[in-house]
């Protein structure tokens, strides 16, 4: 083990890094111990681990739900279910992954242990309401897991759509409520950041001083406070629809299904970039960490981050071009579509030329890193084939569909997520995971992700319906790959649950940063401790300048008394 | 850990929180223009049936809880404890006079069969059956935030008697008195919406 991170600039000699205690050992508030420490606190650090419990564990649900999916779809006609357990397990999937996993992720895990880190602090502005926006959450998981019972689990789909939501006997209202509950909690985590990015960077820190992946939790904040009231409004008016008739989208009384799934995607649409941005921000870290270079274009990602947070809110109706819309509107709608593709690309352009003529230094966040940009890059591309109104209405509601959604929120926000547990996992448990096994996860997973998916690009031209319970003979072979691919990449998943466990057991410890990173987080031990810095941290002019690290990897090893 | 001290940063979240607020009634709106460009006669006709005077009354009454409470904070500023205490019981009385005139306004409107789903809007024409709809979510969810801000300033006032806000430390009150603005702002905007411009 030790071998492999020979060639890692620490930071050695600092003994005052390596004997202080960790926030592990000091609850907070102190009066606090045993598992009050945990359920009653209101440090960031343990908050974030709090959530990463809870959303790891409905990632795996979520995971072996799609499993099931796949697997019944693998064969004509009936395999393992019928078609109304297939109908609740698409929809249980689609809730879980997007509700419970995709959008809370980043922000709540890493966003809420790392961004007071990275701004030079020791908390986030409101921790109390932090700690109230974890209960949310769990409130809202335990509604869900209630209402898998009495009436059934829901089977409208994640989007709830009208009119069937309203007429289906499923237990539609609770798990909307649950929905309602999640985007509070999220709502409050956002508010959270955006007052502590305003009110609580160290002394020093200009706001062009930020690292970036704060910047990306600031956009998204961003969008989930001014986004996520447009969709509570709309699960309430679900739930009074189906408690008093109200009629607000009932066709018989007046209403318009259709602008129900205005409202809905008003908020889903802008919940794609909460969704992402976070991801952007974690790429945005880990690139030029390995590159050895500071980032290509520091402002530019910055400007992009906000104006996708902005351009994303004005494309919900993209989703809509075959429900019924003026001509003119569908223009527009996709006319503002290709513009938001543009500072993503931005942002691709900005981590390829880093890595142009920087020393690159391969570790498995690194290369997470690298099969992010091209599943994102694949995903994003297909993204303006559906844009495009011409195509979107042949491919419209198709397997096409489901491929590109998948290559951007789990080939982008969930391979963001994957490299961000190998980069901060020496941050947040002071141990270092095995490096070549994690190389071969990542790859398992990336290589049965492309077996997985790319079948479902040609199933979807071809013309197969998403969420259909049985299909012609015809996509068999495709949907057989496709299932084959499932296993390889939950297998590849697995592999890297059970490789970053075991380093709790075989982990090498250690206490300094293991990368050479440049932002603030890396100048406190790792673990870091209940304040976050042993001593007041210096504010770089530049958050992404190596020359300290490469002048510390250059000298001759052995000096200074370092670690092991 | 300073954060208790810096007021900006608490009034920040505060105005933030507001934000969000906006955009949830902000959606109901939405809806409300929608509706109101598809059955424009039905609105103006069932807008008729709505009781102006009631609508007027409720205004003055939140227009002047909201005085109150926003005197209640320079009260409080010059160390007049008992004056400030004053101030937000009134709030709360008026808060307690709009919600039963709004009682009886919903009451009475039951009474006629207009309520969602009833047997005598069956055959009422859809604007009607929508505008009525549109009446009670909006006018409910700001009855419940009319509940909501009543709690908190009962909080606040408790928070005065216990010397917790003081003339040297009243964000709270500030923040509580926000809150009661917004409420009072958004039955500003719900007012002409239903009962004046129709």
């Amino acid at each position: 083990m030790p071998g492999l991170i020979e060639n890692l600039p620490t930071n050695s000699g600092d003994n005052k890094l390596e004997n202080t205690i960790s926030f592990y050992k000091t609850p907070s508030p102190a009066r606090f111990t045993g598992i009050g420490a945990w359920l009653l606190t209101t440090d960031h650090k343990r908050i974030g681990l709090m959530y990463m419990a809870a959303i790891i564990f409905w990632f795996v649900v979520a995971i072996i739900l799609g499993i099931l999916i796949r697997t019944e779809l693998m064969s004509v006609g009936t395999t393992l279910m019928e078609a109304e357990t297939y109908n609740a397990l698409f929809t249980l999937h689609g809730v879980i992954m997007i509700f419970f996993f995709v959008i809370p992720a980043i922000p709540a895990i890493f966003g809420n242990f790392l961004l007071p880190m990275q701004i030079g602090t020791d908390d986030v502005f409101f921790p109390k309401l932090n700690l109230l926006s974890w209960y949310l959450y769990m409130l809202g998981g335990v509604l869900a897991i209630f209402s898998l019972f009495a009436d059934g689990p829901p089977d409208t789909g994640w989007t709830f759509y009208v009119p069937f939501s309203v007429s289906t006997h499923t237990n539609v209202g609770l798990t909307v409520t649950a929905a309602f509950i999640l985007g509070m909690s999220s709502m409050l985590t956002g508010l959270n950041f955006i007052t502590t990015l305003h009110r609580m960077r160290m002394k020093g820190m200009g706001w062009m001083q930020i690292p970036l992946f704060s910047w990306s939790l600031y956009a998204t904040a961003w969008v989930q406070l001014l986004a996520t009231p447009v969709l509570s409004i709309t699960l309430l008016l679900i739930i009074f629809e189906r408690l008093f008739g109200s009629g607000m989208f009932d066709p018989n009384k007046g209403g318009d299904p259709v602008l129900y799934q205005h409202l809905f995607w008003m908020y889903s649409h802008p919940a794609v970039y909460i969704m992402i941005l976070p991801g952007m921000g974690v790429i945005s870290e880990i690139i030029p960490v390995f590159s050895r270079k500071s980032i290509f274009g520091y402002k530019a990602i910055v400007l992009s981050s906000m104006a996708i947070a902005v351009a994303g809110s004005l494309v919900w109706a993209h989703h809509m071009f075959t429900s019924g819309m003026s001509d003119v509107a569908v223009f527009v709608f996709s006319f503002l579509t290709f513009v938001v593709a543009i500072p993503s690309a931005i942002k691709v352009f900005s981590w390829v030329s880093t890595m142009y003529r920087g020393s690159i230094l391969m570790t498995p966040p690194l290369f997470l890193s690298l099969c992010f940009i091209y599943l994102f890059s694949i995903g994003g591309l297909t993204g303006l084939v559906l844009g495009a109104a011409g195509t979107n209405i042949q491919v419209h509601d198709t397997h096409f569909v489901v491929a590109h959604f998948h290559f951007v929120m789990f080939g982008g926000t969930g391979f963001a997520f994957f490299a961000a547990l190998h980069f901060w996992w020496p941050k947040f448990f002071g141990r270092l995971y095995h490096f070549k096994t994690a190389y071969v996860a990542a790859t398992l997973t990336t290589m049965g992700f492309m077996l997985h998916y790319i079948p479902m690009f040609v199933l979807g031209m071809q013309g197969m319906p998403r969420r259909y319970y049985d299909y012609l003979s015809q996509f068999e072979t495709g949907n057989f790959f496709a299932g084959i691919g499932a296993y390889i990449m939950a297998a590849g998943i697995f592999l890297m649950f059970i490789n970053l466990a075991l380093s709790f057991k075989n982990g090498e410890k250690i206490s300094q940063d293991p990368w050479g990173g440049s932002t603030l987080e890396w100048q406190s031990p790792c673990p870091p401790p209940l304040h976050n810095f042993v001593a007041p941290p210096t504010a770089p002019g530049y958050p992404y300048d190596f020359k300290a690290v490469i002048q510390k990897a250059n000298e001759p090893k052995g000096t200074g008394g370092g670690p092991s | 850990m300073n954060q208790s001290m810096d007021t900006t940063g608490s009034r920040t979240g505060m105005w933030l929180f507001l934000y969000t607020e906006i955009m949830l009634f902000g959606g109901l709106f939405v809806i409300y223009a929608a509706y109101y460009r598809m059955h424009t006669m039905d609105f103006i006709a069932s807008g008729k049936e709505l009781d102006m005077v009631m609508g007027a009354a409720n205004t003055v009454i939140l227009l002047i809880s909201s005085f109150c409470v926003a005197a209640s904070i320079t009260a409080v500023q010059q160390e007049r404890k008992k004056l400030a205490c004053t101030l937000l019981s009134i709030t709360l009385a008026l808060g307690f006079l709009f919600l039963i005139n709004k009682y009886f306004e919903w009451g009475h409107k039951f009474d006629l069969g207009i309520y969602p789903d009833s047997p005598a809007m069956e055959d009422s024409p859809h604007g009607r059956i929508l505008f009525f709809s549109l009446y009670y979510t909006i006018t409910g969810l700001h009855g419940i935030h009319i509940v909501i801000g009543m709690i908190l300033l009962s909080v606040t006032m408790l928070f005065i008697f216990m010397d917790k806000i003081r003339a040297d430390h009243f964000v709270f009150l500030e923040n509580a008195g926000l809150y009661w603005h917004l409420v009072d702002l958004i039955w500003i905007f719900i007012f002409p919406l239903f009962y004046l411009i129709l």
